[in-house]
């Protein structure tokens, strides 16, 4: 099982998610056409690299860093279409199918380009949001400049709303207003500063996160405004913890 | 000079929970005065202490995190520092979260005052397995650091023995050093620096790059040409570092702190204890609401019950004292005057005010201190959203339901203005006791109760969007939610029994007048008869729009002292205790609506004043009348409409 199938997998279990759903394992074996025991296989493979978790009877649901690559995957599925809808004027039924075999081919550079050439788009033809754009930039203007400065690959980036409890990332930036942004820097999140998830309140509540040896509470909506890296290979954690790191270290 | 003329200034700053105000409770005793800084909704807690032959005045400032621009604490807290020049800053740090304290510290140095440094907590720092070697700190802040355990008074004779040393003999403090291309450019501009401000050239240099909106006004107003400099050492800075100047300095000051920290401190894995699993009880999805139900329950029950038994026993009391005042004086029209103008306003706020303020301080502070506060906030984050507030407006507006003096005064649990604004005004628009009684012995009584849940459904639904619209219009950026989560703690009970006498005390101060006045205005304009005129001009609006008696206008009006007393009131004005022989249904829910939103109770108006300022309390007064009005009769039409008579 290559890279591909990875990322198909985890586009289809971020489909799930983002409906508020755990993904079931009948359900991925219908939705990516394989026996249900492979899926079995397959998301004990994710789980043990620390892309997805797994609820027995209940389904698969994406960890910060399954979410950071499946963002990057289903944003260039759906940037794709976009290009194929709107551009190449190809009818609506066939884009999907287009969008699946193109996108593993095309690195972060081209995506970033692409979502400059078409203005930015918001949601895919069939109106699902595309998954925000992950480099450091205030608006849409800075976006050449820091196309060049990122390189062909870009790391795996997600927000720190979207960390597993015990789950580990580095702050890469910032994205929001100035006084929300300087509130959340004077508070210890300042780039490159590792952060852990501890938990999250329901009902789309606050996140409680570990950064520099306290406990911080921040607002689902601020937590949504920062944005962690979460695949380098893990300092030690600085503070005396008795955890540990959650993960193991990521394959590339 | 002689000796005993020695005086002092000496501020303490520093985070929020560190235990700054038990230091300074432990200082000062009962010589303090805790009031609000001039035109602010904050507390400024001022005391004296006396030190052998001197006397120290201390002034706690507020617990914050930074010397930015983000709340207005900050504000108020680096130009006290910088403008009076206090002899010496005494900031606290909390041992067991040193690395997050020491960037705050970072940025006292900046200011380049004396300062002597408290290093608080050492006992529970220990017993989470943080050690810190206090003459490593010094040598790295290269200021005096004394350790100390404030709940039990341990170190703070030597603290206050190295404070003295410092105003007397001791340096400013130096601030540490940024990366070299940045000291490089913070130096370059400091040295072009010619506008005057009362801050130290460098602080202002760092300010200007990071833009802090008050220095870069006051400094460009003067000096326009230096805005060139800055921005070209902005764009070097942030091309070394591709991250925009203000993070890197943040991040700078955070590897400061990092650095300090890790050098003077040791950490051990600590044992797991009851703390930190009550810790994770109380946030828990199931357990945690339970227990926040519950506890918000025993709270309500606590405040209302004791207040309500002390209101009736203040109430028999003053009884007493009007019929020894009456045989005394007879009951005259000047007598029976002198007791409605001077003495009723009075007995008002002693009965309805301070029975209830008294526990809510005691609750509140306890709330905050053993930092379950910070956990109810975080359950209700998301419920509180919705009428445009986050997560530590709760309390307060839940404290409402029983008296919105409370809730205005626990406004001050937001951060920003702007939060504690919004969070005031929808406090004042919940239902409370008195406004509940009315509902229930008008609407429930007469009218059914299923109207007066519509009633309160009605209230509910205004909350929610009148919450909405203040989030929208008022001023500033909002922010969402972000805390320390702190861990808990047991309250010193000393600390909470003088906060909240002297906060009690400030409240009768500055409320009181405010509430006696009102009451005078009121009687003095019923005795020249200008309520007559009053109720006539009014007419349009209570009989013609609101279809309500005329007599309402007047009740109405004496409604503003205190809101239970409308409906005998009305009655008395109408002849009668039977509402149901002149007041139809329709008229009764539309008043019982009317009284519930009107206009707060003189006391609430007193304690927005006290909070927010004449014009703030203004404002919301007038919004919730014109609401009430307009709302009251469409409602009147709605339910003639609907076949109620």
């Amino acid at each position: 099982m290559g890279s591909e199938s990875v990322e198909e997998y985890l586009e289809a279990i971020y489909g799930f998610n983002e409906r508020g759903e755990l993904a079931r394992n009948h359900a991925l074996s219908e939705k990516l056409k394989v026996s249900p025991p492979s899926v079995t296989q397959m998301i004990k493979r994710l789980a043990d690299e620390g892309l997805v978790e797994y609820e027995p009877y209940k389904g698969a649901y994406l960890t910060g860093k399954g979410m950071a690559l499946a963002q990057k995957v289903v944003r260039k599925h759906r940037l794709i279409e976009r290009f194929l809808y709107d551009i190449l004027k190809l009818p609506m039924e066939k884009v999907h199918d287009e969008a699946c075999r193109m996108e593993h081919g095309v690195s972060d550079e081209a995506a970033v380009a692409l979502c400059k050439a078409l203005n930015s788009p918001e949601t895919g033809p069939d109106d699902h949001p595309i998954p925000d754009c992950t480099l450091d930039v205030e608006s849409c203007s800075d976006c050449e400049e820091a196309r060049e400065a990122a390189g062909q690959e870009h790391p795996l980036t997600t927000q720190l709303s979207h960390l597993k409890p015990g789950e580990e990332g580095r702050v890469a930036f910032i994205r929001g207003g100035r006084r929300s942004t300087q509130r959340i820097m004077d508070m210890g999140l300042t780039p490159g500063t590792y952060v852990k998830m501890v938990k999250a309140a329901p009902f789309k509540g606050p996140v409680e996160v570990e950064v520099r040896g306290t406990s911080l509470a921040l607002g689902r909506g601020l937590a949504n405004h920062v944005f962690v890296n979460v695949d380098d290979e893990g300092r030690p954690w600085m503070r005396a913890h008795p955890h540990g790191p959650h993960h193991g270290s990521a394959p590339h | 000079m002689k000796l005993s003329e020695r005086k002092l200034k000496v501020a303490l700053a520093g985070n929020a929970n560190v235990g700054k105000s038990v230091i300074f409770n432990q200082l000062t005793g009962l010589h303090q005065h805790v009031g609000n800084w001039p035109g602010k909704t904050v507390e400024r807690a001022e005391g004296t202490l006396f030190f052998g032959e001197i006397e120290i005045e201390v002034i706690d400032l507020p617990g914050i995190y930074s010397l930015s621009t983000y709340s207005i604490e900050e504000l108020i807290s680096r130009e006290y520092i910088a403008v009076e020049q206090p002899d010496v800053i005494i900031n606290v740090v909390d041992a067991s979260a040193l690395e997050r304290n020491l960037a705050f510290t970072v940025q006292l140095l900046e200011l380049e005052p004396r300062m002597v440094v408290a290093l608080n907590q050492i006992d529970v720092a220990e017993s989470r397995g943080v050690i810190v070697y206090p003459e490593e700190l010094s040598r790295l802040l290269g200021v005096p650091v004394v350790p100390t355990v404030a709940v039990k008074g341990a170190g703070l004779t030597e603290l206050m023995e190295r404070t003295v040393e410092a105003a007397e003999t001791g340096e400013k403090a130096k601030p540490l050093k940024y990366g070299s291309e940045i000291e490089e450019k913070v130096d370059g501009i400091a040295s072009k620096l010619e506008a005057e401000t009362p801050y130290p050239r460098r602080w202002v240099a760092v300010k200007l790059l990071e833009g802090d909106e008050e220095i870069t006004a006051a400094v460009y107003r003067r000096q326009p040409g230096l805005r060139a400099e800055v921005e070209e050492a902005a764009t070097y800075i942030e091309e070394v570092h591709s991250h925009d100047v203000s993070s890197v300095i943040a991040s700078e000051r955070y590897a400061l702190a990092s650095a300090v920290a890790h050098e003077s401190s040791s950490h051990v894995v600590p044992e797991r204890g009851l703390r930190e699993a009550l810790a994770d009880a109380t946030t828990h999805p199931v357990w945690g609401y339970l227990f926040m139900v519950a506890s918000i329950l025993t709270m309500f029950f606590v405040i209302f019950s004791f207040g309500d038994w002390l209101a009736g026993a203040l109430d028999e009391v003053f009884a007493v004292v009007k019929t020894g005042y009456v045989t005394a004086l007879g009951s005259g029209p000047a007598a029976t005057f002198i007791w409605d103008a001077f003495i009723d306003g009075f007995i008002g706020g002693v009965v309805v005010a301070l029975p209830y303020i008294g526990p809510f301080y005691l609750v509140l502070s306890v709330l905050e201190d053993s930092g379950y506060l910070a956990r109810v906030a975080f359950l209700m984050d998301s419920a509180m959203h919705a009428i445009g507030l986050h997560g530590k407006g709760f309390i307060p507006v839940m404290l409402g339901f029983g008296c919105n003096v409370p809730a205005v005064l626990g406004a001050r649990v937001m951060e920003t203005e702007r939060e504690r604004l919004i969070c005031a005004f929808v406090g004042s628009l919940v239902p409370c006791a008195a406004r509940s009684i009315v509902i229930m012995g008008l609407v429930a009584s007469y009218v059914g109760f299923r109207w007066a849940l519509l009633l309160y459904l009605i209230d509910f639904v205004l909350i929610f969007v009148l919450g909405r619209i203040a989030y929208k219009v008022a001023p500033d950026e909002p922010v969402g939610l972000i805390m320390e989560i702190p861990g808990y703690r047991m309250p010193s009970l000393r600390t909470t029994a003088q906060r909240t006498w002297f906060r009690l005390r400030g409240f009768v101060y500055e409320a009181f007048p405010i509430m006696i006045a009102g009451n005078f205005v009121i009687q003095v304009a019923a005795i020249l008869g200008v309520l007559g005129v009053v109720e006539r001009l009014m007419s349009p609006v209570t009989v013609g729009w609101l279809g309500l008696p005329s007599a309402a206008g007047v009740v109405l009006i004496f409604g503003v002292l205190r809101k239970e007393l409308t409906l005998i009131l009305l009655g008395t004005l109408l002849g009668g205790n039977d509402f149901s022989v002149f007041l139809s249904p329709a008229q009764m829910f539309v008043f019982a609506f009317v009284v519930m939103v009107y206009v707060p109770c003189i006391s609430t108006i007193a304690a927005l004043v006290k909070e927010f300022g004449y014009r703030a309390a203004a404002a919301i007064s007038v919004a919730e009348i014109f609401t009430a009005v307009l709302l009251g009769g469409v409602i009147l039409r709605v339910l003639l409409a609907l076949g109620l008579p």
